[in-house]
């Protein structure tokens, strides 16, 4: 389990250098001085110069990178262009609030997408099976932001439900905090939720097959107590796997749903910076955004071998 | 009344299959003949037509210029399904050699092609098209551009994942042993085999090529304004969604529709071409 662990872990650093070189390598592809980019109409001959000298324009660019490589590696992300402000601090204060949305995203996700897949598994071609597929279908189809849209024009202009944006640190009211979350969770869930049901679905399907649910079923077990003791625990694993997978994912949904719902989080300070031209906030905001979506599917990854002993002897 | 319903639906997979083939033609054939069979221009501004609720000839409504939104989603749809398949052909173009090679060779060829590219596959796709958007700049072609990019390894680990089980099928020792030289053993007999996971990798990119870039557009980093598309008009809604809520829900729904016609095809194709899995799955 150690050894496998570690192998995983290993596989990681390589991985982890190939994507700042591309993102360092992106960011120096932008077209023209990045240095006018950022002071823009404001730029003098004197201010240009002054900006090159302090974020080390002049270098070659391989020390360059070797320089924001080794100061990332100390926890120094460097400091925004314009604000002036250290750029890991900027990403500290955002991150919470990224990390709260994915993870009651990631609980909705289970808590729609494994009854759905039981519910359908469990009675195969049956009218709660197709149901099922057919909402597992437009499920999967629905783009989040627009469904987002929907939620905030029924449940919070409509019916004035739920509130349709804003946040509030969970510290200072941990009610309010889950109130203005429910809606932007249930938006990056729904989807999500569709292909784990698809998933659940099939997984219980196949373990239907397996000769011990033949044989707890010839020794007279109810359907249900089949289901719940016998086909769940073995569907588990796939289950875990992708939602493991699906909470990497929801790090990119989240993009586009904390925009929607004006939510202070990494996401929207990631777009921000994009339709700015920020681009050190960019570049230190895709490395961390993209180190933390290969983080969790690493943990997946080891937590898959963990759950099952198969997966370790590869 | 199930019972009812069932029947009138076609049988099994091949009925998702078609219907789906049926939803994506209907949708192609709106895009490519947009100006001659939907009334009004999709540019043309009518400022006293603003806001107008759907009415029978113009059953999607106005938007905030007076502009027919049935007239801008058909529109839109060449942009939306034009580039879905740009980037997925693009895609397939680049990433089918490689997955192929790196099957085939696998050894230190194999890691060479396969390892930068999983670097590529280390983030996730909206946030990669996004930081490619931010540095190349907006536009059709760029978004294009930028979602091949991101597909290409998805392409290229299926291809390779593909021939390394069509390698180790005794037909393809038996053509070695014949004597069949590479080209013809991968051509002839390897890639055929390997189409099929390959042929449902392109629907189901084709779905998100049109989620994906429909979001761009809506995030400002996509296709610009003056060109019609789905995540643009949804954008410009959202500002008039109390007073006019048709400028939001159309376009979304004609995204989901074009969404759920390929992921149809993506499904009866997994289900048709594969029916040991098809046992356990329907």
């Amino acid at each position: 389990m150690i050894l496998y662990s570690a192998r995983r872990l290993a596989l990681a650093v390589p991985l982890l250098l190939g994507m700042s070189v591309l993102i360092f390598a992106l960011m120096r592809l932008v077209p023209g001085d990045p240095a006018v980019a950022v002071l823009g109409y404001k730029a003098t001959p004197d201010g240009i110069r002054a900006l090159r000298e302090s974020f080390h324009l002049d270098e070659p660019v391989p020390q360059q990178y070797l320089r924001w490589l080794g100061a990332a590696a100390r926890g120094d992300l460097g400091h925004d262009f314009r604000q002036n402000e250290p750029i890991g601090r900027m990403i500290l204060d955002r991150l919470p609030v990224t990390l709260e949305l994915t993870l009651l995203a990631a609980l909705c996700t289970a808590l729609i997408g494994v009854p759905l897949g039981l519910l359908a598994g469990g009675r195969r071609g049956g009218a709660a099976d197709r149901a099922a597929l057919a909402v597992g279908l437009v499920g999967v189809s629905v783009p989040d932001f627009w469904l987002g849209i929907m939620l905030i024009l029924g449940l919070s202009l409509g019916a004035g439900l739920l509130p349709s944006g804003g946040w509030v640190p969970f510290a200072e009211s941990p009610g309010e905090n889950l109130i203005h979350m429910a809606l932007p969770a249930l938006t990056l869930a729904v989807s999500r939720a569709a292909v784990l049901g698809r998933l659940t679905r099939a997984a219980v399907l196949d373990t239907m097959h397996k000769s011990f649910v033949q044989y707890a079923r010839a020794k007279g077990l109810g359907e249900r107590a089949i289901l719940f003791r016998h086909v769940l625990p073995n569907a588990a694993i796939p289950i875990v796997t992708v939602l493991g997978l699906q909470v990497g994912y929801m790090l990119g949904g989240a993009i586009v749903v904390e925009m929607i719902f004006t939510l202070p989080g990494l996401g929207r300070m990631t777009l921000d910076a994009v339709l700015e031209r920020n681009y050190p906030v960019v570049q230190s905001a895709v490395l961390v955004i993209g180190a933390m979506f290969m983080l969790v599917n690493l943990v997946t990854d080891v937590l898959y071998g963990a759950i099952d002993p198969r997966v370790r002897r590869r | 009344m199930w019972r009812a319903i069932r029947r009138a639906l076609p049988a099994g997979h091949h009925g998702v299959t078609a219907a789906g083939l049926l939803v994506v033609a209907v949708l192609t054939l709106i895009a490519a003949l947009a100006p001659h069979v939907v009334p009004g221009s999709p540019t043309e501004i009518a400022r006293d037509h603003a806001l107008r609720a759907p009415t029978w000839d113009q059953p999607f409504g106005m938007d905030d210029l007076g502009r027919s939104i049935l007239s801008r989603v058909a529109h839109a749809y060449r942009v939306s399904l034009g580039v879905a398949l740009a980037s997925v052909a693009l895609a397939l173009l680049v990433g089918l050699p490689l997955g192929l090679v790196a099957g085939y060779a696998e050894g230190a060829l194999d890691q060479l092609i396969m390892r930068p590219l999983d670097v590529l596959m280390a983030f996730p796709a909206i946030l990669l098209a996004i930081a490619l958007m931010s540095v190349f700049g907006t536009g059709v072609v760029l978004v294009a551009a930028s979602l091949a990019v991101v597909y290409t390894p998805i392409v290229a680990r299926v291809v390779r994942a593909a021939v390394l089980a069509v390698k180790a099928e005794v037909y393809v020792d038996g053509a070695r042993a014949l004597g069949a030289p590479a080209r013809r053993l991968v051509l002839r007999h390897i890639l055929p085999n390997a189409a099929t996971p390959v042929l449902v990798q392109a629907s189901v990119l084709m779905a998100i090529a049109i989620l994906v870039e429909a979001s761009l557009s809506f995030l400002g980093v996509g296709v610009r304004p003056p060109t019609p598309s789905l995540g643009l008009m949804l954008a410009d809604g959202r500002g008039f969604m109390v007073q006019a809520p048709w400028m939001v829900i159309f376009p979304g729904l004609a995204i989901m529709a074009a969404v759920l016609g390929f992921n149809m095809v993506a499904d009866g194709l997994r289900d048709w071409l594969d029916p040991q899995q098809a046992a356990g799955r329907s």
